[in-house]
């Protein structure tokens, strides 16, 4: 099946019910998306299918046609780091890390959707993702970060 | 991604040059040398002893330490650069950048100088393990003296090669300078050289006041790599021609096999079937194959019957033995229990109970293991590298310094990583497939194989005068263990003490050990305690309260949060609680709001003072404390682990509940300072008082004193309806 990851085409050899987070992963090698749960319920493999946020542990392939992936790889044009990964650096978010590329992910989906987020749409919009780390007020600084220069 | 580059990135620090070598045996100067490729080392040795001696003559080196002799090293290179050899491991505790500010400190280098080699059996020198909130006190310490006796050797180079005296010299940001002579970098010092020095536990530090890169917010040194998905966790790393793994679990714990055919399995392309008594796995080209193969394996087994969450603590109690009190079990025993009670007014026996807990890191268990010659390479995420080192040699039959574990930074542990189960099931499908094989856990693997924080009973027998002394104290703990168990509180008759029991199922190391349990119970007790005697419960507790370092995060605590003051609305009720654990210091007070018609009890915000001696980092020290209460507030509220004969009913994250966005209350921390004390580890103490706080502010909101963590799984309305 031919993807678009990132802006490039791709094609790959795994059948439609494949989930599109093995297929990144094992793939193609774009191992920034994580395994986390399978279920759908941490959100450590979120990437963006025309700019919204879905799980790629539950997302078969087939759902993905003519649409356009974005995984965290794809977020740094030329060396050039997207405003939202910006203002988590600053923040020095992270503690293990493990959940930030779809923190991040999840970030740029939420603030397509609300530029300008209240504290309560980022808590709905974030909730699905998972830090056991801890480092939730942490990622809501950033966010607020990032959506004043977004 | 071309694989052999990631290969060679996660080999860290060019595996070509090392391989081969092993600090189990130990190495000599030249061997060092070979593979650092000249310059100064310093290592850091716990005594001064002859056999040091010789190896400062530069005759010999470690081949004849014992390699327990030797903490850390460090090496300055001929380009400059500064690597740190040590044997801690990041599981998000960020001690990467800690310990390299401390290093950077010490050699007046930036940051950005200093390379850490972390957790490489074959690279560091022998470290029992990342836990116990060590790395700061003991790692940090070593790191300290090691980079200071690596300045005084620069110097007095520098001061041969530009023939000044040494206290002419001036050393500033990877330089030495002397009035009149061209500055010098640490690399044209070394130049040539190879010198390899020893430094004991006896050479004095920097004085914390002149701490220049020490004592600031350093952000991660490797934060990038996070933020853009580059950092490879050991479930990311691919080997060009690796198989992936899958083991067939059986369907209860105690379970033994009774028949199995794996024929069909075996007869799929690629597929590799290992079958050794119980142990049965499969190495397949791809996960999804090996998921079929798995599935194709035609299993019988033998159950035997296993105890229920339903009876355990029943059970946990029966099984306990007479008690332990003293060394580290904790316990002791003081006065005389009965004459206390006798000169109490008032008296309180109660009873608390804790379930088991599951840490559920992020990142479940993974491992890689590639077998070359009879030399076993795993990389792996672990707490303790060389204790899973020492279990592969056992597990294959071959010398440690066979085995090299690698241990990437990882997708964290809180405790719950000290093993290497994935370690060894990987090795072994390795083995028999003759290929290097990723094995990483599911989800619903990593609830149910991994192990928990252990559930106990608590039982307290608590006496009091009407003043508010308190005359005695009896507390014993069963099965989950002995940390926190003591009352800091003075009480002249006590008796404290640890019931090890028989656990069905599989327990360990949790952040902050026991004292989660020890510490709820203890100080849910001092609550109720206060209001037998209608004190404040600040105030009670302060009148018992000696030990100063806790008094202050009480009354810290208590200032920040408004404690006393009035309540914001109905239902709202406030909770203090406090203790100390490996060197921290910790009180949080909690405020709750209560929903009477729905019974949703809410965190509305917690105010935390944490103390651990000298700070090293404040931002990062900030993220522990956090990440501490934000965990703990999953315990206290409604983390559990369910289960029924021998099988674990709820290992989804679906099922098992931990704390998110909407869960997460305004968290204020407030860090207390002590620049004349040594810095202590933080992972771990701020967590214990968070449970208990809360659960004295649903008591002040309602009434209602809980007894058991966690306090609301299902809400407060079975209680509401109750009282
Ligand atoms: S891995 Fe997809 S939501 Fe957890
Ligand atoms: S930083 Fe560890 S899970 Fe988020």
């Amino acid at each position: 099946m031919e993807l678009q990851v990132n802006g490039v085409k791709r094609n790959s050899k795994a059948t439609p019910d494949s989930s599109l987070l093995s297929v990144l992963r094992d793939e193609f090698d774009l191992t920034g998306t994580k395994y986390g749960c399978g279920e759908g319920q941490c959100g450590a493999c979120t990437v963006l299918l025309d700019g919204k946020a879905v799980r790629s542990c539950r997302t078969p392939l087939s759902a993905t046609q003519g649409k356009k992936i974005t995984t965290i790889e794809g977020l740094e044009v030329k060396g050039k780091l997207h405003p939202v990964q910006e203002a988590y650096l600053k923040v020095d978010v992270f503690q293990c890390g493990y959940c930030a590329s779809g923190m991040v992910m999840s970030t740029v989906a939420l603030l397509n959707n609300y530029p300008n987020p209240t504290e309560e749409q980022i808590k709905d919009f974030m909730n699905g993702n998972i830090c056991r780390c801890g480092t939730y007020p942490r990622i809501v600084k950033a966010i607020n970060e990032a959506a004043a220069k977004v | 991604m071309n694989p052999k580059k990631i290969n060679s990135e996660i080999i860290q620090n060019g595996s070509e040059i090392v391989t081969g070598t092993s600090q189990a045996v130990g190495i000599n100067r030249r061997q060092f040398f070979k593979w650092l490729g000249g310059g100064l080392a310093v290592a850091f040795v716990w005594q001064d002893t002859s056999i040091l001696a010789a190896a400062e003559k530069e005759i010999l080196a470690f081949k004849k330490l014992p390699t327990e002799q030797i903490g850390a090293w460090l090496h300055i290179a001929e380009d400059n650069t500064v690597t740190v050899y040590t044997g801690k491991v990041e599981v998000g505790q960020n001690i990467r950048t800690s310990l390299a500010q401390i290093v950077a400190e010490e050699l007046l280098v930036p940051i950005s100088a200093i390379k850490m080699v972390m957790g490489d059996t074959d690279l560091v020198p022998y470290d029992a393990g990342t836990f116990g909130s060590r790395s700061t006190p003991a790692m940090g310490s070593q790191l300290r003296k090691t980079a200071i006796a690596a300045r005084e050797a620069l110097l007095e180079m520098a001061s041969q090669t530009l023939k000044k005296n040494k206290s002419a010299l001036k050393l500033a940001n990877g330089k030495i300078t002397a009035p009149g002579s061209t500055a010098l970098s640490y690399g044209q010092i070394v130049k040539g050289k190879q010198l390899l020095q020893t430094i004991s536990d006896n050479a004095p530090a920097i004085a914390v006041s002149q701490w220049k890169i020490a004592g600031t917010s350093v952000p991660k040194v490797n934060g990038r790599d996070f933020i853009t998905g580059r950092h490879k966790y050991v479930s990311d790393i691919k080997i060009p021609g690796m198989l992936y793994g899958k083991i067939l679990r059986s369907p209860t714990f105690g379970a033994t096999l009774a028949a199995i055919d794996v024929t069909a399995a075996k007869a799929m392309k690629g597929v590799t079937v290992v079958h050794e008594g119980d142990f049965v796995g499969v190495a397949a080209p791809d996960l999804s194959m090996a998921d079929k193969a798995v599935a194709a394996i035609k299993a019988q087994w033998k159950t035997t019957n296993q105890p229920s969450r339903a009876e355990i603590f029943a059970y946990l109690k029966n099984k306990a033995s007479s008690g332990q009190s003293g060394g580290r079990n904790g316990g002791t025993t003081k006065g005389d229990m009965k004459a206390g009670l006798a000169a109490a007014d008032k008296t309180l026996q109660e009873t608390y109970l804790v379930d088991y807990i599951a840490h559920a890191p992020m990142e479940p268990r993974a491992a890689l293991a590639h077998w070359e010659n009879g030399k076993l390479t795993v990389w792996t995420g672990t707490q303790r590298p060389f204790g899973v080192q020492s279990d592969l040699a056992e597990e294959f039959k071959i010398p440690e310094e066979k085995v090299r574990v690698i241990m990437p930074d990882t997708g964290s542990a809180y405790g719950g990583k000290h093993s290497g189960e994935a370690a060894v099931e990987a090795a072994r499908l390795a083995k028999a497939a003759q290929k290097t094989v990723k094995l990483t856990w599911t989800r619903p693997e990593e609830f149910t194989w991994a192990y928990f924080r252990p559930a106990g009973v608590i039982e307290v027998n608590a006496g009091v005068k009407k003043d508010g002394t308190l005359t005695a104290w009896e507390f014993h703990n069963y099965n989950s263990g002995g940390s926190g168990i003591r009352t800091p509180y003075e009480v002249a008759n006590q008796q404290i003490q640890y019931h090890p029991s028989d656990s069905p199922l599989k327990q360990g190391s949790y952040r902050g050990l026991a004292s989660t349990a020890n510490i709820f119970a203890l100080e849910s007790q001092m609550n109720d305690l206060a209001q037998l005697v209608n004190q404040d419960p600040l105030e009670f507790r302060l009148k018992n309260l000696q030990e100063p370092r806790l008094r202050a995060v009480f009354q810290q605590a208590a200032e920040a949060f408004n404690w006393g003051k009035t309540k914001p609305a109905k239902d709202h009720g406030f909770g203090i609680a406090g203790g100390t654990e490996k060197g921290g210091f910790t009180a949080t007070c909690a405020e709750v709001a209560v929903d009477r018609n729905t019974g949703e009890v809410k965190v509305i915000r917690t105010t935390t003072a944490f103390e651990c001696g000298a700070i090293i980092n404040p931002e990062h020290l900030d993220q522990q404390i956090l990440g501490a209460i934000v965990q703990g507030l999953g315990g206290a509220l409604f983390e559990a682990i369910d289960f029924e004969n021998g099988k674990i009913l709820n290992p989804t994250f679906a099922q098992y509940r931990v704390p998110r966005f909407k869960d997460t209350p305004i968290v204020q921390i407030i860090q207390v300072n002590r620049p004349d004390l040594p810095s202590a580890g933080a992972g771990e103490a701020p967590i214990v008082a968070i449970a208990p706080a809360i659960r004295n502010a649903i008591a002040d909101a309602t009434g209602i004193k809980l007894k058991k963590l966690p306090l609301v799984p299902n809400g407060l309305l079975v209680h509401l309806k109750k009282s």
